[in-house]
């Protein structure tokens, strides 16, 4: 029996051993020559995981059968996840308001002495905290999860799954720690170094193994269309991180090291990088989401197959050209701008089609919106999604660009999406799953949703209208000049006048903060519930449905 | 397979498929989403045929309106410097008296020198030159280094303290960090500092220690800041007669720059400023309060303004 072999560790614990000892050597020889004392910490910090990463593996497997299977599916990794997702997203959403707070009160909120908490270290805290912790462990459970029942099977990789989800977290522990302690490559969104950057590449290919072998091994003849997306983004990723890191480190015992590119091909790189970042991690994953949360929970038929089809193959391959326009009246050739421009501009309706997919796939279901809070949720992501498809392609055009590019409207337009879309179709997505994998019949409290709801939505707007409004004042008082041909203002004084906006957006932040810590009280109140436990039927062993 | 299961809600035949009770709709593309596609891709290829776009070779598809950023930059920045050249040649030669005589000369000082202070001083000298503790107030009539128009254009060209080998120098000694004096002695002497500026009434000076810092102000002090603490320009040193202190007037403060001796850099803006906008700038610095009259430039001013390097940033940037 399957379960009998797992007892005594199969390959999988022997290769996930192997992979611990040999990693543990290396942080213990790096921390005794470490050349920096930054490096020394981040060794000690990644010993210690790999410590406890091998005495959970010992702990585990001594105690018997690994993995549980009193469900068809492999669950605990995803019970996993949403917590991990959950403590992920209000650490990055604190950091978030701090960092927010920072920008409005630069003088209260700065010290001296402590030069860990300066505005340059959290930045990258907070972007790596809620793209990466949040967002990845949201992407990493929701694909765990959809995968095993739209193939109608059991996770691969016996503990694999378990590899990449504690892989992953020690990735962001190294990040996070990293950037506080001052170790940065300086690329936005990639700022880890080349350790940590290996470390991931190495959890990643897990990922993509487990989750290939899941869909290998389905029962279903068609792959669904989440299926698509989630995969797209899991390679994607993988060559998008593994291209955009390639750098020689000065010396194995030291954290810092020199990219392979240089000069404008590295900009041209990095935003290569950056902007796929968003395509395919913060986009053609959630849409993953999307597609199979919407028609689950809305219990209507997905709109449109063909629609799906089409917006698919077409967001994946014009994507990855938009990039350049990251780099507009740079350096970068104009050839370059003008094919990231045009791109971006193509690329309107393929987006729109999968918010076309998720927004109709509500027909005969709409009446469900007034009562069904999680269904709001997703389905005012869609429209925030939308609404940042149409905004991207407009600023990526040039002549818009120079207005908008180095303002405020960007953060606006990064917000729109990530905490309109992402944020949103994330929590939809946990609302749907706690009471899922915890078998309740259903959360703790709509009455909290619909709290959560409406503070975030408030947030939001909040944080979008400010910055619309900071950054086109910004862009065109940079923009201003006199009759002799020298600028009207000063930099210092845009600074000073985008003061007001920048408290009004700390101001939605700590909305949207709000929400989240009412949204983990209501999950954690539906986890640990006393209600009786309550099977999805879909979720019986097969060998159980069986012999019923 | 030959009829497909419709749904009842939109009548709309269905895949067949079904996903963990996931089904989807067999519904065509959407007419209006399909042609504002197709208009996209349309655009984008006309947009190719008139811009650069496409790589080939080494080259690249130059577009047929001959459209190129660089040039037009180029051509931009061309025109408003010859644009501006004659008056900045007028206002490299002129005086704080011609500048006023000749109103539009005086306006395009006035334009430039406040568009160059507030990029590159007013983040540390303020709003209006209201200075900061450590950075003096530019708005008042009272001057380290000189207030006359040719004082203040000499101050911007070799900067204080800065990479310039005729920087204006002056370093205060740390009495206190270094030794010098003791902690009575600093407290003497801050007394004594306290009793002869104006801030003796505010502050209330301990007499006897007063007196006692006396003596230890002519041995330490005397040499620049003068024997009865008017102040030094030659050495860049302060008056102690007033009320205004660089560096804080509580006694605390007063005190602490006796033990430091904290002295601040100014960058020298030589080479980032062609003559014509260090006259601006300095004309601005002049106009913002307290501008001394012109006097004739100190034997120190350099004979000849080295030409900008083509290294170095813009000569006269354009703002």
């Amino acid at each position: 029996m399957a379960s009998m072999s797992r007892q005594r560790g199969g390959l999988d614990a022997w290769a996930i051993g192997a992979i611990i000892v040999a990693c543990s050597y290396f942080a213990l020889w790096g921390a005794a020559n470490a050349t920096d004392s930054a490096f020394a910490i981040q060794m000690w910090t990644a010993l210690g995981a790999f410590l406890f990463g091998g005495a959970l593996l010992t702990g585990v497997l001594g105690r018997g059968p690994a993995l549980d299977q009193s469900s068809r599916y492999e669950n605990g990794v995803i019970k996993a996840g949403v917590v991990a997702s959950m403590f992920w997203g209000i650490a990055g959403f604190l950091v978030g308001v701090i960092i927010a707070a920072q920008l409005a009160f630069p003088n209260v909120l700065y010290f001296e002495e402590w030069g860990w908490t300066n505005f340059g270290r959290l930045r990258p805290l907070h972007t790596s905290a809620v793209i990466f912790a949040f967002g990845g462990n949201v992407l990493i459970a929701t694909s765990f999860y959809v995968v095993q029942r739209t193939c109608r099977a059991r996770l691969a990789g016996g503990l694999w799954p378990w590899f990449v989800f504690w892989g992953y977290q020690l990735f962001i522990v190294m990040a996070g720690t990293g950037y506080l302690l001052g170790i940065t490559q300086g690329r936005e969104y990639a700022e880890p170094p080349w350790y940590t950057d290996l470390w991931l590449t190495l959890v990643w290919v897990a990922y993509l193994l487990v989750f290939l072998g899941t869909i290998w091994k389905r029962q279903e003849k068609h792959i669904y269309v989440a299926n698509w997306f989630y995969l797209a983004f899991i390679v994607t990723i993988a060559m998008l991180h593994i291209v955009n890191n390639l750098a020689a480190p000065v010396s194995l015992s030291g954290w810092f090291s020199y990219s392979l590119f240089s000069g404008v091909q590295d900009a041209l790189t990095q935003w290569w990088y950056g902007h796929n970042a968003v395509g395919f991690f913060l986009t053609a994953g959630f849409l993953g989401i999307m597609y199979y949360f919407i028609p689950k929970q809305a219990d209507r038929p997905v709109y449109s197959y063909r629609l799906s089809i089409i917006h698919f193959w077409a967001l994946i391959f014009l994507y990855i050209w938009a990039g350049p326009h990251h780099l507009h009246y740079t350096a970068l050739p104009q050839w370059a701008q003008t094919l990231g421009a045009t791109f971006s501009i193509m690329l309107w309706m393929p987006s729109w089609g999968g918010m076309i997919n998720g927004l109709m796939t509500l027909s005969g279901a709409w009446d469900k919106l007034r009562t069904d809070p999680v269904l709001r949720m997703l389905v005012v992501s869609v429209a925030f999604y939308g609404m940042s498809t149409f905004e991207g392609p407009v600023m990526s055009i040039r002549a818009v660009n120079s207005l908008s590019h180095y303002t405020d409207w960007t953060i606006g337009h990064v917000h729109s999406g990530a905490l309109g879309w992402v944020g949103f179709v994330s929590f939809g997505a946990l609302y749907c799953l706690t009471p899922w994998l915890w078998r309740r019949k259903g959360l703790f409290s709509n009455a909290l949703v619909e709290w959560h709801f409406w503070l975030s939505t408030i947030g939001i707007v909040l944080y979008i209208t400010s910055m619309w409004v900071a950054g086109i004042m910004q862009g065109l008082m940079w923009r201003a000049y006199n009759e002799f041909g020298f600028l009207e203002y000063s930099f210092v004084e845009t600074v000073e006048a985008m003061n007001p906006y920048y408290i009004i957006r700390a101001l939605g932040g700590t909305l949207f903060l709000l929400g989240a810590l009412i949204m983990a009280y209501n999950l954690w109140r539906t986890a640990t519930g006393k209600e009786p436990a309550h099977v999805r039927t879909a979720d019986v062993p097969a060998q159980a449905v069986a012999a019923e | 397979m030959t009829e497909r299961e419709r749904d009842s809600v939109s009548g709309t035949e269905t895949t067949g498929h079904e996903w963990d009770g996931v089904k989807e709709l067999d519904t065509p593309l959407p007419r209006w989403w399909l042609y504002i596609f197709y208009a996209c891709i349309l655009a984008a290829v006309i947009y190719w045929v008139l811009m650069p776009a496409w790589p080939i070779g080494n080259g690249y598809t130059k577009g047929v309106l001959g459209f190129s950023d660089r040039n037009n930059v180029a051509a931009d920045v061309g025109a408003l410097r010859s644009a501006r050249a004659p008056m900045f040649e007028r206002l490299a030669d002129a005086s704080t008296v011609e500048i006023a005589a000749d109103p539009e000369l005086q306006q395009f000082a006035r334009a430039a020198g406040e568009s160059v202070f507030g990029d590159y001083c007013r983040t540390c000298h303020g709003a209006g030159g209201a200075g900061a503790p450590g950075y003096p107030v530019l708005a008042d009539d009272v001057w380290i280094w000189g207030g006359s128009l040719a004082e203040i254009e000499h101050t911007l060209r070799v900067g204080i303290r800065a990479d310039h080998p005729e920087t204006r120098m002056s370093m205060m000694p740390a009495f206190g960090r270094d030794g010098l004096l003791t902690p009575q002695q600093i407290g003497d002497v801050t007394e004594y500092a306290i009793s002869i500026s104006a801030a003796g009434a505010r502050l209330d000076p301990n007499r006897a220690a007063a007196a006692r810092g006396a003596v230890l102000y002519q041995e330490q002090c005397a040499a620049c800041h003068g024997a009865t603490g008017a102040g030094d320009r030659n050495f860049g040193a302060p008056s102690l007669n007033d009320d205004l202190w660089l560096y804080g007037g509580s006694r605390e403060e007063i005190r602490r720059q006796i033990e430091l001796g904290r002295g601040g850099v100014m960058p020298a803006w030589e080479a980032r400023f062609d003559p014509g906008t260090l006259r601006a700038l300095a004309y601005y610095v002049h106009e913002m309060g307290g501008g001394e009259p012109d006097a004739p430039p100190p034997a120190a001013t350099p004979a000849a303004v080295p030409e900008p390097t083509q290294n170095g940033p813009p000569s006269a940037p354009l703002r």
